[in-house]
C-alpha cells in the first residue's frame, strides 16, 4: 500500500500530526538552533499545560455526566439573555489553551448547543481576567473597560453573524 | 502544540517592531494580520503591544494587533477545524479579524472621548 493511500485512510488529526512530525525533522536539518528553540519551548508549553489537561479531562468527564441535551436545551437552547451571560462569562472564566477546548465545545454542541453560541464563548476567551491590571499599566484603565465593554459586545456581533451565516448556509 | 512551539521560535517579536509604519489604516491592518498569526501567550501580546506604542506604534494599530492575537488563531485553525468544523472555523476567524479593526476603532474613538 502506497504512503498516499494510507494517508488517506487516516483522519486529518493524524495527517496534521504526521506533517508536523515532517516539518519538525526538516527544520531539524535546516536550523538545529531553532530546532531546539521550539524542542524547549514544547516541553515548557507540556509541562504547563499538564495539569490544565487533568482539569480539561476532569470538566468533559463532570460535563458528560451532567450535561445531558434536555438541559443544554432548558438553559442555553431558550431565546433569554441567560444562555448569553454564560457564553460571556464562560469563555472570560476558561483557563488553559484555546484547543483544549475545541473537544469539550463539539460536545457541548452535540449536545445542544449552536455555532454562535461557541463562536461567542471562544471570543470572550480573549478578555483575560489576570491580565488586566498589565493592559491597565501600558493603557490605563479607560482603555482597559472599553476594550473589555466592545470586545463582549463584539462576541454577541459575532455570534449573530455565525448564527445568520449557517442559517443561510453560507 | 508542535505547530506552536516551531512558530514561536521561528518567528522573533522583534520582526514586529520593524513591520508597522506609523499610517493609520494600514498599521491597523498590518497590526490584525501580524496578531491573527502569532502564537502565544496573551501577556506576550500585551507587553509586545505596549512596546510598540512605546515605540511610536498607533493604538489602534495596536488595539488591532491584541484583540487578533487573541481572537483569530492562523496557527490553531488546523485543529478548530478538525474539531469544530472547516466552515465554522472559516468565518469564525474571518468574522473575528474584521471584528479586530472594528473593536480597534471603536475602543479607541471612546478612549480618546472619555480621556
Amino acid at each position: 500500500m502506497s504512503a498516499v493511500k494510507v494517508l488517506s485512510r487516516l483522519s486529518g488529526g493524524w495527517r496534521f500530526l504526521i506533517i508536523m512530525v515532517f516539518a519538525e525533522i526538516g527544520l531539524f536539518f535546516c536550523s538545529r538552533s531553532t530546532f531546539f528553540v521550539g524542542l524547549k519551548i514544547l516541553s515548557g508549553l507540556l509541562f504547563k499545560i499538564l495539569p490544565v489537561l487533568l482539569l480539561v479531562f476532569l470538566l468533559m468527564s463532570v460535563i458528560n455526566y451532567y450535561v445531558t441535551p434536555a438541559t443544554v436545551t432548558r438553559h442555553l437552547g431558550g431565546r433569554g439573555v441567560k444562555k448569553w451571560f454564560i457564553a460571556v462569562i464562560g469563555g472570560i472564566l476558561s483557563v488553559g489553551p484555546v484547543y483544549l477546548w475545541y473537544p469539550i465545545l463539539a460536545d457541548l454542541r452535540k449536545r445542544g448547543l449552536s455555532n454562535g453560541w461557541v463562536a461567542c464563548f471562544l471570543y470572550n476567551r480573549a478578555i483575560k481576567v489576570p491580565l488586566l491590571p498589565l493592559a491597565t499599566y501600558y493603557f490605563g484603565w479607560h482603555y482597559v473597560v472599553t476594550l473589555t465593554l466592545v470586545m463582549v459586545l463584539a462576541s454577541i456581533v459575532q455570534a449573530y453573524v455565525i448564527t445568520h451565516l449557517e442559517k443561510f448556509k453560507i | 502544540m508542535l505547530l506552536i512551539s516551531m512558530l514561536t521560535a521561528l518567528v522573533p517579536t522583534s520582526v514586529y517592531a520593524s513591520l508597522f509604519n506609523r499610517n493609520g489604516l494600514f498599521d491597523s491592518l498590518l497590526g490584525a494580520l501580524a496578531g491573527s498569526v502569532s502564537v502565544g501567550n496573551p501577556l506576550v501580546s500585551y507587553i509586545l503591544g505596549g512596546e510598540l506604542m512605546n515605540q511610536g506604534v498607533g493604538l489602534v494599530a495596536v488595539t488591532a494587533f491584541l484583540v487578533s492575537w487573541t481572537t483569530v488563531g492562523v496557527a490553531q485553525f488546523p485543529a478548530e477545524s478538525v474539531i469544530l468544523g472547516k466552515r465554522f472555523a472559516l468565518w469564525r476567524n474571518l468574522s473575528a479579524f474584521v471584528l479586530a479593526l472594528v473593536v480597534a476603532v471603536v475602543t479607541t474613538t471612546i478612549t480618546a472621548w472619555l480621556v
